[in-house]
């Protein structure tokens, strides 16, 4: 092992000690989960059911006692709550479980702040922790959106079009209306898209792309003459001299600002203008539209660093607040005291 | 024919969606295109998940250099996949307790969410927070006060990067009110409403353009590049 | 010195960023804050409708954006919802559904339990298709939004019937990190139908300046970046007494760290034109 070797694993070993120590001692990173029972009953006969929450007021009207047990249902929903309501409950009832320790959301909030670092381990250089992280998040991404447009889209917009029975009695029991077989055709379209996976076969799809490009030739082309082009010119057509609104007078520098502005727009159409050789008066306008896109690019320039500041401070927050605990702006934690922050871990490794 | 049928497609879905803008009777055919274009649209997030699989796939049985990490990859994506097309995990909907498919595919808790919240979430997040530092090296490296049309661009940048914090209105809070205009938050006020729409406007004029003019060329079959090559 | 700065390895520049954020964020340094001209604009916008007006909001951002964005989407939930608003909320990126989840998990069923769904409030959940989504709801929402995003018929939706379009909205707010977002609800809602479609929005850094031409005949309102969020928050927790709700102060408090960052930046680019100078001065001699 080389000197450089040597240093960095000492430090990354003394790092993991402090983070161990923080989450042993003062339970950083804790997730904790209030249960709450649902339970729903049938009301109503097997042919047609009429489901009834137990803790609604609606409950109240039927005697649930005599439900048979095949009709009932139930399960545990488990919602996050913040550190501060779980040290609440245990100060006021020690041997209470409605709030406890979440695992998953612990092992999750450990996950989330260790792809983190993965990330940002690039910058002192490439390794493989950043590869693992940038392999996990092209997966995840990628199912995670065939899953949206699955659900969100191609079963309520596609499927409950064309077999809506089928819909209804599997996901969308909700879902009204009969078929419309004119839904068969983007199925078709569809379909015909992802022989682009295919070998062979592949220009099928050209069909399917045809329409998804002349459809947005088509949307766009009216768009953006009527916004970006007819739109502009006339928001551009703005008195010169703005009069004052009492009557009298007008206002200097209200109009000094509506004649930079139209000068500024023509100087820097005249820029845009390749057709035209940039020498003499042209030449001499198209510079001080330049001057004008430079500010552009600078306002550019200041608004895109002020952007991006603000990600790398929600990163940083979540490392130093929901991971590390060293900070609490929200007051989540607002009535946890290092004492009452002993994590369940201490009892778990039998120090508690 | 393999071009013929597609150039037509591409010509009357445009021409119909433009139509829909200009007569009330054609309006409702410009809303069928575009809810077909619609659900065309999720399809192309399944033909987006199918090609990283077959390049992935590639990658792993040709043992090309780094194919390790296109396992991850198709591990991290089969498990998503799974877990929320499975609705994993998911209970129920509140209204629908008897059907078991009916809870929501995000439902909170449920594996696909946990994916979401505790990958998805962090790792797209640090991947665009990275930006901040190569921004800032950026800086340090390549802006030159060179030229006037340089100077003209820093100088702006300076302003809008104290005009929109506390910095400007301390720095120049000693101006009196004869020259508040002169005050770095109301010159950055000036500098976006005057300066920056001139700037912006004519690009966004430029582009309007652009874009009609193309979207008319793929209307009208000049520009045929969306097609691929090939015989037809 | 000089000769230090040419050769500076990147790596102490990401160390100054990294410190220029990190520190503000652990020492929570705050700063006053001026709400300008436009985020009081879109203020007024949700604030001067009455009582009960139907507000779209659509949700057109992920988490990689939720840093600036996040902020603004939770005021603007948290000052309809105090307003008395009828809330749709919709999404045009296909993590905007999450984005809603959170929103109304965080500010709705925390601070509104009273609100009920599908009376006050409707999550309608994420289309694909970009702006052809927009182009189909301006004239007809039900073609596309058939059930809300639970898979609820949108006919047993009480706040829904008499919902045809968004037309039929009395605003609609935007939060968007991009495309689709701002610039395709101003060309393809409001420049269609300016008389019955308003809208207001939030949008990244990198948007701002170019949906400046929009402002004010199709853009009345617009909040750029977390300094836009920023000032809308100061204008909802004045108006609303949020003094001691942390929750609401989220843009707020980033400005510490973005100050800070700022000044840095400035001073980056100082040195890197000492350095250019000198080289050049050096060059010449």
């Amino acid at each position: 092992m080389n000197r450089n070797t040597i240093r960095w694993t000492v430090i990354l070993l003394l790092g993991a000690v402090l983070l161990l120590a923080n989450a042993l001692l003062r339970g950083a990173g804790s997730s904790y989960v209030r249960s709450v029972p649902m339970e729903f009953v049938n009301v109503g006969s097997a042919e047609a059911p009429h489901w009834v929450d137990v803790a609604s007021d609606e409950a109240l009207d039927y005697d649930l006692e005599a439900v048979p047990a095949t009709d009932r249902i139930g399960w545990e929903r488990l919602n996050r709550v913040t550190p501060g309501e779980y040290f609440a409950a245990r100060a006021k009832n020690p041997e209470q479980t409605e709030i406890r320790f979440s695992w998953a959301h612990t092992l999750g909030t450990w996950a989330a702040a260790l792809f983190t670092l993965f990330i940002m381990s690039f910058l002192y250089r490439d390794n493989p922790f950043y590869k693992i992280a940038e392999a996990v998040v092209v997966g995840v991404s990628a199912a995670y959106w065939m899953v949206v447009g699955f659900w969100d889209v191609v079963v309520p917009n596609l499927l409950a079009k064309v077999a809506p029975d089928l819909v209804r009695s599997w996901a969308m029991p909700g879902l009204s209306g009969g078929p419309d077989y004119a839904y068969i055709i983007p199925l078709i379209l569809g379909v015909m898209l992802l022989m682009r996976l295919s070998p062979v076969g592949a220009w099928i799809s050209r069909w399917p792309l045809a329409f998804i490009i002349g459809s947005t030739a088509g949307i766009r082309l009216v768009g953006f003459i009527h916004a970006d082009f007819l739109s502009q010119i006339r928001n551009s057509i703005i008195p010169l001299v703005v009069a004052a609104p009492d009557g009298g007078g007008f206002l200097f520098w209200d109009s000094v600002k509506n004649i930079v502005l139209v000068i500024g727009v023509l100087c820097a159409l005249v820029y845009f203008f390749f057709s035209i050789e940039h020498t003499g008066v042209v030449g001499k306008t198209a510079k001080v539209g330049i001057w004008f896109l430079m500010v552009t690019f600078g306002a550019a320039f200041g608004y895109t660093v002020m952007g991006r500041i603000a990600l790398l401070a929600i990163r940083l927050e979540f490392l130093f607040d929901n991971w590390l605990w060293l900070i609490d702006p929200k007051g989540e934690r607002a009535v946890a005291t290092i004492h009452a922050m002993v994590h369940p871990l201490m009892a778990w490794v039998g120090l508690g | 024919m393999k071009r013929t049928i597609p150039l037509l497609i591409t010509g009357l879905a445009g021409i119909v969606l433009v139509l829909s803008y200009f007569f009330p009777f054609s309006e409702g055919w410009g809303e069928e295109a575009a809810i077909w274009f619609d659900v065309l649209a999720s399809v192309a997030f399944v033909l987006g998940g199918g090609n990283l699989l077959k390049i992935h796939l590639q990658k792993v049985s040709d043992r090309r250099a780094g194919w390790g990490y296109s396992v991850i990859t198709l591990l991290a994506f089969a498990i998503t996949l799974v877990v929320g097309l499975s609705k994993w995990g998911v209970h129920p909907s509140e209204q629908f307790p008897a059907y078991a498919w009916s809870g929501s595919y995000r439902e909170i808790g449920s594996p696909f969410w946990w994916l979401y919240e505790y990958a998805f979430k962090p790792l797209t997040a640090t991947m665009f927070a990275m930006l901040a530092f190569y921004v800032a090296s950026a800086a340090f490296r390549a802006f030159r006060a060179k030229n006037t049309e340089a100077i003209l661009l820093l100088g702006t940048a300076f302003i809008i990067l104290l005009g929109r914090t506390a910095a400007g209105p301390a720095l120049t809070s000693w101006l009196p009110d004869s020259l508040a205009g002169l005050k770095i938050e109301n010159l950055t006020v000036t500098i976006m409403k005057v300066a920056n729409t001139a700037g912006n406007r004519a690009i966004m004029i430029g582009i309007a353009l652009g874009i009609a003019s193309t979207s008319l060329k793929v209307l009208l079959g000049v520009d045929r590049s969306h097609l691929g090559g090939g015989e037809g | 010195m000089i000769e230090r700065l040419k050769t500076l390895d990147r790596r102490w520049i990401f160390l100054l960023v990294f410190l220029s954020v990190s520190l503000p964020i652990l020492f929570e340094a705050q700063f006053p804050e001026t709400p300008t001209a436009l985020a009081r604009s879109t203020f007024d916008a949700i604030e001067s409708l009455p009582s009960g007006s139907k507000i779209l909001l659509s949700y057109d951002y992920d988490p990689a954006s939720e840093g600036e964005l996040g902020p603004m989407a939770t005021a603007f939930a948290y000052h309809c919802a105090a307003k008395g608003h009828k809330l749709y909320f919709m999404a045009l990126w296909p993590v905007g559904s999450q984005m809603i989840d959170d929103t109304i998990a965080n500010v709705i069923r925390a601070d509104f339990p009273q609100m009920e769904y599908g009376r006050d409030y409707v999550n309608l959940g994420f289309k694909s298709g970009n702006e052809g989504v927009i182009k189909v709801v301006v004239t007809d929402f039900r073609q596309l939004y058939t059930t809300d995003a639970f898979g609820t018929d949108i006919d047993d939706i009480p706040m829904c019937q008499g919902v045809t379009s968004v037309q039929d909205m009395d605003l609609v707010i935007n939060v968007s990190a991009g495309y689709p977002g701002t610039k395709e609800w101003v060309q393809y809602a409001v420049t269609a139908y300016p008389d019955q479609i308003k809208l207001v929005g939030g949008c990244t850094g990198v948007q701002a300046p170019l949906l400046y031409p929009y402002i004010p005949d199709q853009l009345p309102g617009l909040l750029g970046a977390i300094k836009g969020a920023a000032e809308y928050e100061k204008l909802v927790v004045d108006h609303y007494h949020l003094e001691d709700n942390p929750k609401y102060h989220e843009g707020l408090r980033r400005m510490g760290p973005q100050l800070v960052a700022h000044l840095l930046m400035i001073l980056l680019i100082i040195a890197g034109n000492v350095v250019y100078f000198a080289e050049k001065r050096g060059g010449g001699q």
